[in-house]
């Protein structure tokens, strides 16, 4: 993939206008947002601010009730169920690293791989070697080589938010969506993984949800603070960090 | 914790049970036909009718094992397959006894002529030909099966509620079949059978020979599901299983997942019921009884979910002591019995006996350090599945 995209000026995510609501309650409020295609951006915001559901919309989980969210300038992802979205090209972590616990961690990224994913093409699937070496190469960048054959469900947290973004290399997706990956992780576990980020950046574009004001420092790129589901503030972490309102709302002083 | 001891052990697992059932399916039937009547060795008729069942009940436990303990899907209506293909082989076999029945209709089967049918209803036409019905017996539940999938697993009905409805559906099922005007004969069934490929089903011979074609069907059966769970496709049923909206996230699309293996296992359901359908003389709406299900579900539970060699030896172990409980002084008790042993097995043995061996194999064999663990495992490439949990 191209970082500098011919059309720079077209964003890569676009979302413009977008409500949602569960049960009267505006989870999301008139939200609109732009990612440029190669940007790293980091979204931060308080509990409840909408962060969690800003990417269930962007990846098909939740519908939202209006507004639009535009995939690379032109898919409407709001008609797309989760599926589909992901074979565009969106990757996803959770906040609570999901990964198939009672399968190897080779399993995992195999799973992972954006290779044929109809029933007949993984009934008949042979393993090749351009694959095995992807994988090696995911495992290397996640400093797993040598958990490859040990059940994911067995790794410590950290190794497990590692694997889940080595999921999201080896599904090599243009956009990745990375919910809270340093969630208690420990604070060189969190320094190796704003390194792993940075470098994933280098050609691929990101949208990181974290609450760890350090790593976001670390991460260098432009921050997004979200409160009740709609964009607060824009800026550099400082910029942002110094807004009154973002300071009211977010830090609680 | 080194997963391919585990799979290569249960590889060789698998061996041992083709190799066991293949013997078992030649040694019964040779004891049966050859030794003298009364002969320690001998194993007698109504042996080999029995053991047949159970056979056929290993296999509509392998495909309950394939979906629920691979897929997650816990279908609480497998026996609705089952007994729709043992429906289409009895409807053959009925055809078959031609003008033999009481009424002498050479085309009409007895029940229909009691009915005052003057002619065969459509959907019976063509069972009298074998290839017809055996064709059927994989059509029908394959069919239903995919439409129900279809439905339910696009709406992404699951868990609780998926197996509510398959309860719903088999008991929907009862109720139509117990009716007389719908064409296969009410709440008396399909029975008084002759003749199946002109070889009497009363005859030694034939009981023998289904015996076989059983241990032989089952043995295909299991071969299909290894290949299944052990392809990638494996893994993704397990990754479905173990967290089904991340596999979606992945990019794979669940719903075709879950309908290619909830139609493949309603096929296989079908030809369990088919081949249990001649050896027992009997098919009628009972075996649409939603507790047949739910005892066909125990089976696998207490031999071991997603580990198939578990299913089967479950299907047999626990029928075989329903025989013989429900066959002494303690049959009042055999449900409450079948239920204990249901809540025994959830509470103490959670994987069943295979998984609860696999897990003391494994921790055995780790416990002692097998060095060529590590060398094998690289040479493994990309691997292989684990065995559910």
């Amino acid at each position: 993939m191209n970082v500098m995209d011919t059309r720079a000026t077209s964003a890569m995510l676009y979302l413009d206008g977008v409500h949602v609501s569960f049960d009267g309650f505006h989870a999301i409020n008139n939200l609109s947002l732009t990612l440029a295609p190669g940007e790293m951006r980091a979204i931060i915001g308080p509990n409840g601010a909408g962060k969690t559901t800003m990417m269930d919309i962007i990846t098909g989980k939740t519908k939202p009730d209006e507004g639009t969210v535009l995939f690379d300038g032109t898919v409407d992802l709001t008609r797309l169920d989760e599926t589909r979205i992901a074979e565009l090209g969106i990757g996803r972590k959770f906040q609570k690293p999901t990964v198939f616990e009672s399968q190897t961690v080779q399993d995992n990224l195999l799973l992972a791989l954006n290779v044929d994913h109809s029933v007949r093409g993984t009934l008949f699937w042979r393993g090749s070697k351009a694959e095995s070496e992807r994988i090696d190469k995911v495992l290397e960048t996640i400093r797993l080589t040598d958990a490859r054959n040990r059940l994911a469900g067995s790794l410590s947290h950290g190794q497990k938010q590692w694997l889940e973004i080595g999921m999201l290399l080896a599904q090599d997706p243009k956009v990745l969506l990375v919910d809270e990956p340093v969630a208690g992780m420990t604070d060189v576990e969190t320094h190796l993984t704003a390194e792993l980020l940075k470098e994933i950046n280098k050609n691929h574009t990101i949208m990181v949800v974290e609450h760890d004001m350090t790593f976001v420092r670390e991460l260098g790129v432009k921050v997004t603070c979200l409160h009740e589901g709609t964009v607060l503030a824009e800026g550099s972490i400082d910029q942002v960090s110094s807004n009154e309102r973002v300071v009211e709302v977010y830090l609680g002083r | 914790m080194t997963p391919h001891i585990l799979t290569r052990s249960l590889d060789r697992a698998a061996t041992a049970f083709v190799l066991i059932v293949a013997a078992v399916g030649v040694l019964i039937p040779l004891s049966n036909l050859l030794l003298p009547q009364g002969s320690m060795f001998q194993v007698p008729t109504y042996l080999v009718a029995l053991w047949g069942k159970y056979v056929c009940y290993a296999i509509l436990a392998l495909s309950i094992d394939l979906i629920w303990g691979y897929c997650g899907i816990l279908s609480l209506g497998h026996g609705a397959f089952f007994a729709l293909g043992g429906y289409a082989m009895g409807m053959y076999l009925m055809r078959q006894i031609g003008s033999r029945g009481v009424y002498g209709n050479p085309v009409l089967p007895d029940f229909m002529v009691f009915l005052n049918w003057d002619k065969l209803p459509w959907y019976w036409y063509g069972f009298d030909k074998f290839a017809f019905a055996a064709l059927m017996v994989l059509l029908v539940p394959g069919l239903l099966a995919f439409c129900f999938g279809w439905l339910a697993f696009r709406s992404r009905v699951t868990g609780v509620y998926l197996s509510i409805i398959t309860q719903a559906m088999t008991y929907a099922l009862l109720l139509a079949f117990f009716r007389n005007d719908f064409g296969f004969g009410g709440n008396n069934g399909l029975t008084d059978f002759k003749d199946i490929l002109g070889f009497n089903v009363q005859a030694e011979g034939t009981r023998a020979a289904l015996f076989l074609l059983s241990c032989l069907a089952l043995i295909i059966a299991f071969l299909i599901c290894r290949a299944i769970v052990t392809s990638k496709l494996g893994k993704v049923l397990i990754a479905v299983r173990d967290a089904e909206s991340r596999t979606r996230f992945l990019g794979y699309r669940v719903e075709s997942y879950k309908l290619f293996v909830f139609t493949l296992s309603a096929c296989m359901a079908g030809v369990a019921g088919a081949l249990y359908v001649p050896q027992v003389g009997i098919i009628n709406p009972s075996e649409f009884a939603p507790g047949n299900s739910i005892e066909a579900v125990i089976w696998v539970a207490v031999g071991g979910r997603g580990t198939l060699v578990g299913a089967a030896l479950g299907a047999v172990v626990v029928n075989y002591a329903k025989t013989f409980f429900t066959s002494g002084p303690l049959a009042p008790y055999w449900l409450f019995m079948l239920g204990a042993l249901f809540i025994l097995v959830t509470l103490l043995l959670p994987k069943g006996i295979v998984g609860t061996f696999n897990s003391w194999w494994e921790t055995t064999k780790s416990r002692n350090g097998s060095p060529d663990a590590d060398s094998a495992a690289r040479e493994d490439g990309v691997g292989a599945p684990n065995p559910a949990e």
